[in-house]
């Protein structure tokens, strides 16, 4: 099969679905001519023209504002917000508008709109374009979550986001946007809720989210060279969550390492470590839930400060060998 | 820009005798929310705008019945003005299952999305950037419908106000923001709240027209509005009418008025805007002072009649309690 960029995936996703459904517009902050800041939207311009790719003056609120309203009178728009640590000043219309407005209005009206954004460090772009910050909205009902981390994920759940009656907070990892894999070049779905196995094993349970998924599959390829066999779990949409999918895997391993890239405090792991904590799978644990994640802390502009506030394939490959060999 | 005569407004009887009906309707509405509260009938908070009346009704009745209004926390009268039916009305206010919201919005988040109000808002200013949204995909429709935002002075210092007047106007956006000048912002004197006197120059800044008009004179403000739907209608952009008024009432239930004195609020009382179409009614030979009454009291019995009918309406299920988080 043909393999493309995650990027491009990103891209086609959204060409599919604006040749599909002419409500499906694009708005952002240089989405147009410049093609987006990490040029996701490059040529779209030409392709659809102004009315359906908007480039807007520096006001995210309103871009979030724009995304609600447009999808309350029945569009389907994207928005982009241009790193996900701009999305704070987005924030109130996500959170008080978007996600309440179905709710709120006795069900009479919906909100079909997706908030595209990247996130994640790793660029030498320091605290304030670093950030990964899902577990804000994770928390907030009436809005889902979506993190793919294939090029091939990242097209079907776009397109199911687009699809979806909800909004829809749909967030890609900078440092995938380079990377390649299999996709389709005809149209395809993968429900959103629905977590993927990305790899097989019996000794160990690590659930990764977003760039950590790739790290992880790294370091799972390490430990197999020790006789260590690890199943990676990627659970893609972080809400609505596949809890079915992680206490199985729970449940033959035993064992479970969680890893995200965001702070640890108050991060999505915690979720994790909870529902598995208060599932059937307790009865099967031999080791404690353990976390990696990022410090709590700021992201650091050196280049070696930086890669060590977030988890390295190494320290997965470190955490994981200590839960094996019951070093915790 | 500034404040400006209006032209002559001309309006046949039935449509005069229809506006002094709906002032009533919303006087009488929320006379009788005030009674219910005081009664212990009504759980939450509720904003009232009585002695507003006219900036409601003046601004929706310049609008066709397929064109849309975004309202705020003190939106009954907006709600009313655009033909809502009294009894869902009052149902929603008292929390049943066959209001307007089911029940799950009250008196703050009153939305009749078939009657084309899309909905009160209980974040100051947070309308204005779903405006922009509602805008963009009105005129990505192309049926030349138009919407009007209402938000008070206390939203004109927010943020999103500058955001989104701005982002209205360089799209051209088929938008009428109804700027309700109550001269304060919960106790904050509009006056103490900017420098400007009229918060209508802001227009200018947008590259808009403003205007300020009296908004106790539902005339004034039907024809000020009237223009600026005109505008929107025929793709010329956005307008900013100021309606300058006043709320009788305190913020909200909890409101000792310690901001302001008696005296000013007797001298605004005096400005009754319902009195004032009444008496030109008869002073014009229009209508007699009996058919003013007739008028009147059939406002006040449909708004009695509603309020049996929600007294009557079944409490929300418990096995209810989560529907509507997420759309199908």
């Amino acid at each position: 099969m043909r393999e493309i960029t995650y990027l491009e995936a990103v891209r086609e996703a959204l060409r599919q679905e604006m040749q599909r459904d002419e409500k499906v517009f694009l708005i952002g902050e240089d989405i147009g001519v410049y093609g987006g800041a990490f040029g996701v939207t490059l040529g779209m311009l030409d392709e659809f023209g102004p009315q359906r790719v908007i480039d807007t003056p520096i006001s995210e609120l309103t871009i979030a504002g724009a995304i609600t309203g447009a999808a309350l009178v029945g569009m389907r728009p994207v928005g982009e917000i241009m790193f996900m640590d701009f999305i704070t000043l987005a924030s109130e219309q996500l959170v008080n508008q978007a996600a309440k407005i179905h709710f709120m209005f006795g069900g009479k009206a919906s909100v079909p709109c997706v908030m595209r954004t990247p996130m994640g460090s790793g660029t030498g772009a320091a605290a304030q374009h670093s950030q990964s910050l899902e577990n804000w909205f994770v928390h907030i009902p009436g809005i889902k979550v979506v993190a793919p981390t294939t090029p091939y994920d990242a097209k079907g759940l776009l397109i199911s986001s687009i699809r979806d009656n909800n909004p829809v907070l749909f967030l890609e990892s900078k440092l995938l946007y380079k990377t390649k894999g299999e996709v389709p070049e005809e149209s395809y779905s993968i429900p959103l809720g629905k977590a993927d196995v990305k790899r097989k094993g019996k000794d160990l349970t690590i659930i990764a989210t977003a760039i950590e998924v790739k790290r992880s599959l790294e370091a799972a390829e390490k430990l197999a060279a020790e006789g260590i066999d690890v199943e990676v779990i990627d659970p893609r949409t972080l809400k609505p969550l596949d809890e079915k999918t992680i206490i199985e895997s729970v449940i033959k391993t035993g064992k479970v390492l969680i890893v995200h890239e965001a702070c640890k405090t108050g991060g999505y792991g915690g979720e994790l470590a909870a529902v598995i904590a208060s599932s059937e799978a307790f009865d099967y644990l031999d080791a404690p839930i353990m976390r990696l994640a990022g410090r709590d802390m700021p992201i650091p502009y050196n280049r070696t400060l930086e890669m060590h506030t977030v988890p390295q394939v190494e320290d997965i490959v470190e955490a994981a060998r200590k839960l094996v060999h019951r070093k915790v | 820009m500034g404040t400006k005569v209006p032209k002559e407004v001309k309006l046949d009887l039935a449509t005069l005798t229809l506006m002094l009906e709906k002032m009533y309707m919303i006087r009488a509405f929320e006379e009788k929310a005030e009674e219910l509260y005081t009664m212990g009938k009504i759980h939450g908070t509720m904003h009232l705008s009585i002695g507003m009346e006219a900036s409601a009704v003046g601004s929706v009745f310049t609008l066709k019945p397929d064109d849309l209004i975004l309202s705020t926390h003190r939106g009954h009268g907006h709600c009313i003005a655009k033909n809502a039916d009294m009894r869902l009305m009052m149902a929603e206010f008292m929390g049943k299952e066959c209001g307007y919201c089911r029940g799950r919005g009250g008196s703050m988040h009153i939305a009749d999305v078939d009657g084309g109000n899309l909905g009160a808002n209980g974040v100051v200013a947070g309308g204005i950037p779903v405006a922009v949204g509602v805008g963009l995909g009105l005129q990505m429709e192309k049926k030349n419908r138009v919407h009007i935002c209402f938000f008070g002075d206390g939203a004109t210092n927010e943020g999103a106000f500058h955001e989104a007047l701005n982002m209205a106007a360089i799209y051209n956006l088929p938008v009428v923001f109804v700027l309700e000048n109550n001269g304060y912002g919960m106790s904050m004197s509009i006056k103490k709240a900017t420098k400007i006197s009229k918060i209508s120059d802001r227009a200018a800044g947008y590259g808009m027209p403003g205007v300020t008009v009296d908004g106790n004179d539902v005339l004034a403000v039907y024809g000020a509005v009237s223009e600026a739907v005109d505008r929107a209608r025929s793709g010329q952009g956005p307008t900013l009418v100021e309606n300058v008024t006043y709320r009788w009432r305190g913020h909200s239930k909890s409101d000792a008025n310690r901001y302001r004195t008696k005296d000013e609020i007797d001298e605004w009382k005096k400005k009754d805007p319902i009195a004032r179409l009444a008496n030109k009614l008869v002073a014009d030979g229009l209508l007699t002072a009996v058919q003013v009454d007739d008028v009147k009291k059939k406002a006040y019995e449909a708004i009695n009649e509603a309020a049996l009918y929600a007294d009557g309406c079944a409490e929300p299920s418990l096995e209810s309690i989560e529907e509507g988080v997420y759309a199908e």
